[in-house]
């Protein structure tokens, strides 16, 4: 089965995002692979990120903290505290960007044992406004799909 | 919207002439005779690129008396440049790395 095709991305109510994809793996590989720092650093964003400084400590109370460094040097720097005890089935942690301080989402990611050695993990991220939930704040994050476009802008100004 | 939808939509967008469409279109419902006279190009040739904008959702046919207008869709363009793509792209790459990360896990 291509695992790809599963990722759903959607925007739920007015303050959450939910995230939605399932593994060929065991659930408890999942979950290592998504709690052992130096395993994170090597999946975490896209390939052209450098994770560097990666930190899990993943219990109640515990801190988390990223940064992904791009080819010109940038640097994005992520961060959070864990709360609860950090199971498969339940782990809930608050998320912050360094880049925009102070807006901080909450997640709350629930792994399913699908059975056949397959997973599903289940992301839900809560903000604080809708305005954070649509990132409509300018994230900084120039992904280089926008460049080009120019006659783009003109067509969305009229809309 | 889907990794296959915005495929479509940035098919779509990579081509100077259904740009120029979009932009057209922006200002005004048109027919494919209008639009034609824009272009140095056939009426079939324009079809064309209509099509493929339609199939990305980017433009909708409607009828006005015996015409046959093209329309732009404006929500599939502001999804598909908006933050939640980039969110979006961000996981897909994420969990792709991660895939092949769990194949070579013990």
């Amino acid at each position: 089965m291509n695992t790809t095709d599963t990722l759903e991305i959607t925007k739920d109510g007015s303050h959450a995002i939910t995230i939605n994809r399932e593994f060929e793996a065991p659930i408890d590989k999942v979950f290592r692979a998504m709690t052992d720092p130096e395993l994170i650093a090597q999946w975490m964003g896209p390939k052209y990120l450098t994770n560097t400084e990666v930190h899990n400590d993943a219990h109640h109370g515990g801190t988390w903290g990223l940064v992904q460094r791009d080819p010109d040097g940038n640097e994005y720097a992520f961060r959070g505290v864990f709360h609860g005890e950090q199971t498969p089935e339940l782990s809930m942690r608050t998320f912050e960007w360094l880049g925009m301080p102070g807006h901080v989402s909450f997640e709350t990611l629930r792994l399913e044992d699908l059975g056949n050695g397959r997973t599903r993990a289940h992301n839900v991220s809560v903000f604080t406004s809708t305005e954070d939930r649509d990132g409509m704040a300018d994230s900084g994050m120039d992904t280089g799909v926008r460049e080009g476009y120019e006659r783009l802008d003109e067509i969305l100004e009229r809309l | 919207m889907s990794d296959d939808q915005l495929d479509l939509v940035f098919g779509a967008l990579a081509d100077r002439t259904r740009r120029a469409i979009l932009a057209r279109l922006a200002q005004q419902d048109t027919n494919v005779g209008d639009l034609t006279g824009l272009f140095t190009m056939s009426q079939p040739a324009v079809s064309k690129h209509l099509k493929v904008l339609e199939q990305a959702g980017l433009v909708s046919r409607t009828k006005l008396g015996t015409m046959r207008l093209s329309h732009l869709e404006a929500a599939p363009l502001k999804e598909a440049t908006g933050w939640l793509a980039d969110y979006r792209t961000y996981w897909s790459e994420s969990f792709e790395r991660l895939d092949k990360l769990l194949e070579s896990l013990d």
